[in-house]
């Protein structure tokens, strides 16, 4: 019973942590599913939701401040598909991925410039930064609503792929990206789609995840960011849960090992799981054969 | 032109390039921008041709280097510090662990070896991945890497978090260029040897390179290593250049930078490389600075927006529509020389001559 309340608050950061990964992880892994493009600069985009809401909180309301930064950032990453992956949908896999990485450093530059380099304090979201006790531990609401708010974003989003029209298209479209062209698919449009649920997803888990940290610098979104694909790997990309799982694995394991006392290496734990993972199955915990056997 | 012709060319065409140099370290004033440049610029020429080594020449998505530039700066720094000032450096850890220094040379060729050791250990799991797995592995790499030396436990011999100094540094300008130069044409040489040719083998196609008897996991391997030997050198170089260093600095956006250069000359040109490393550095560091001063006048019109931080936004801009308009780069998978400069001026000539009649 003690060893329960010792690393409780380990636990419960990690599940908390967790869930913010899969909120992320989510958006990567639904775009590899379909472009075969690790969005380099999705990390960067969850960056500036964070600054979004930081100056908008500023000057308006928190509950007309949130709506918007969704909003904003779910129209960033449209306005970064549509500019930079969609002139290059029929050239070689290494010039997007060379794109999605100068729109990471456009974005972490645009930041810096906006924000001059400082780190800008993130506004307190009233009730769910709230301080609550759980079995003798304190810790902020957020930490207890994350998980459970993921669960319910991801069981909408499994539902809509599932059942939906443009569900189906996307299904579709990541099975075979040029037959779903030829039956009718408007593969712009499911693309866009894909962009708009990935980063709406990111900008919630945004809100959640600075809530626990005191600002927002231009680099902060690239460590998350490049957990959340490890995590999308490791449940096997293209997979949604699967990436819920994987990051929420990784959220806790990180967690056990800070409160271990390694905190140098949960980052280096992350990348030794990649590796380890790639190279004992490639295709993750829930992936699908690779077609390809060449 | 006979080859002994462009032997020729070249070697003056070097030699009077280091002579310029030398010139101009005569003449100007030592804290001029343009020597930064030129010191800087030839570090990155490096780093970005053993990049191109991989990514264009391979065709292995590797980003890795700011990892083994870091080992070979810490290398080079751990290995050169006199043994005097180790007492200072290393305040927190009681002078560290090791209490000798060699001379900058072989340092800077320890750096490379370590970095080229650990290149072969990561290589021997790493290289199986294909594309954006192996791109994922490598930047994952070079992130455990540099926490791994900020570590408090490896204090006594990386001096954790703290700032490495006090190591010898160049003064001239010829001496970047010289190591580089010489580094970048043993990987010139490496690249029209045999070798080279099954590297562009397996970059063109992997299945047709193995049929022809190509051994895919051995020249992988040998390119990976051989590349991440210069980036060694060349984190060496950097750490002589910057007086101190700090495993903080070797962030991924590092990585980003040197790609980012290696795009702009052309993916899969030597020479272009080089020439994109002087103008991303030129440009980075010198040209548009200006666009970081508040108070810029163009007559009495003040212009807005100009901050700190302008500068980086703008060349940020550049580079995607240079990535998304001009992805050939400066010189696409050309060289440059002295037979095509020749070629480019008969051809203007000939064209001037027929409008002319």
């Amino acid at each position: 019973m003690e060893w329960i309340t010792r690393n409780l608050p380990y636990l419960m950061a990690g599940i908390s942590v967790g869930g913010q990964y899969a909120l992320i992880a989510i958006g990567y892994t639904m775009v590899y599913g379909i472009l075969r493009l690790i969005n380099f600069a999705h990390g960067d985009i969850f960056m500036a939701a964070g600054l979004i809401l930081v100056y908008s909180a500023t000057v308006m309301p928190m509950y007309l401040a949130i709506p918007l930064m969704i909003v904003l950032t779910v129209l960033i990453g449209f306005m970064v598909e549509r500019v930079a992956y969609k002139p290059l949908r029929t050239a070689p896999r290494m010039s997007i991925m060379i794109s999605a990485i100068g729109v990471s450093y456009l974005l972490q530059n645009l930041a810096l410039y906006i924000t001059g380099g400082l780190s800008q304090q993130y506004p307190a979201i009233p009730w769910i930064s709230d301080t609550v006790t759980i079995f003798g531990s304190t810790t902020k609401r957020v930490t207890v609503i994350t998980p459970v708010l993921t669960l319910v974003l991801v069981v909408l989003l499994v539902l809509l792929i599932k059942y939906t029209k443009i569900g189906m298209a996307m299904r579709a479209a990541s099975r075979d990206f040029e037959t779903s062209q030829l039956m009718g698919i408007k593969i712009n449009s499911v693309v866009s789609m894909t962009f708009i649920i990935g980063t709406f997803l990111a900008a919630i888990g945004s809100a959640l995840f600075f809530t626990n940290y005191t600002g927002v610098t231009p680099t902060v979104g690239a460590m998350p960011g490049l957990k959340a694909f490890v995590a999308a790997v490791f449940g096997g990309i293209g997979s949604i849960p699967g990436a819920v799982i994987g990051a929420f694995i990784i959220g806790i394991c990180e967690n056990i090992i800070k409160g271990v006392g390694l905190t140098t290496f949960s980052d280096a734990f992350t990348f030794a799981l990649l590796i380890i993972i790639l190279i004992a199955k490639p295709t993750g915990l829930f992936g699908e054969k690779e077609a390809d056997k060449v | 032109m006979s080859k002994k012709k462009k032997m020729a060319w070249n070697v003056s065409l070097i030699v009077a390039l280091l002579g310029l140099l030398f010139v101009l370290e005569q003449v100007m004033p030592s804290g001029s921008m343009l020597f930064t440049v030129l010191k800087k610029g030839a570090i990155y020429a490096l780093v970005a041709v053993s990049m191109n080594l991989l990514n264009g020449f391979t065709g292995l998505f590797s980003l890795g280097q700011a990892g083994f530039m870091l080992l070979g700066a810490y290398t080079y720094a751990i290995l050169t510090i006199p043994p005097e000032s180790r007492a200072s450096v290393y305040q927190y850890y009681d002078g560290g662990i090791v209490n000798f220094a060699i001379p900058v040379p072989l340092a800077l060729i320890a750096g490379g070896l370590i970095a080229a050791g650990f290149a072969f250990l990561i290589g021997l799991p790493v290289l199986r991945l294909k594309s954006d797995y192996l791109a994922i592995a490598t930047l994952g790499f070079a992130e455990i890497i540099r926490a791994v030396f900020q570590w408090d436990k490896l204090g006594p011999l990386t001096n954790g978090s703290n700032l490495l100094r006090s190591f010898p540094t160049f003064q001239s300008v010829l001496y970047p260029f010289i190591v580089s130069g010489i580094c970048i044409a043993l990987i010139v040489m490496l690249i029209n040897s045999t070798y080279g040719r099954a590297f562009k083998a397996i970059r063109d196609d992997e299945i047709a390179a193995e049929a022809m008897g190509i051994n895919l996991a051995h020249h992988k391997r040998l390119a990976f290593v051989i590349s991440s030997f210069f980036a060694g050198v060349s984190g060496g170089l950097l750490a002589m250049y910057q007086t101190t260093i700090q495993a903080s600095m070797f962030k991924s956006a590092m990585t980003y930078e040197i790609l980012l250069i290696v795009v702009i000359g052309g993916i899969g040109s030597v020479t272009g490389s080089c020439i994109s490393a002087f103008l991303f550095i030129a440009c980075s560091e010198w040209w548009l600075r200006f666009l970081d001063n508040e108070n810029f006048y163009i007559g009495s019109f003040h212009v807005p927006l100009l901050r700190a931080g302008f500068r980086k936004v703008v060349f940020a801009v550049v580079i995607m529509a240079m990535v998304l308009f001009y992805r050939q780069g400066i010189m696409g998978t050309k060289e440059f020389s002295v037979e095509a400069l020749q070629g480019f001026f008969r051809k203007l000539f000939r064209r001037k001559s027929v409008k002319e009649e």
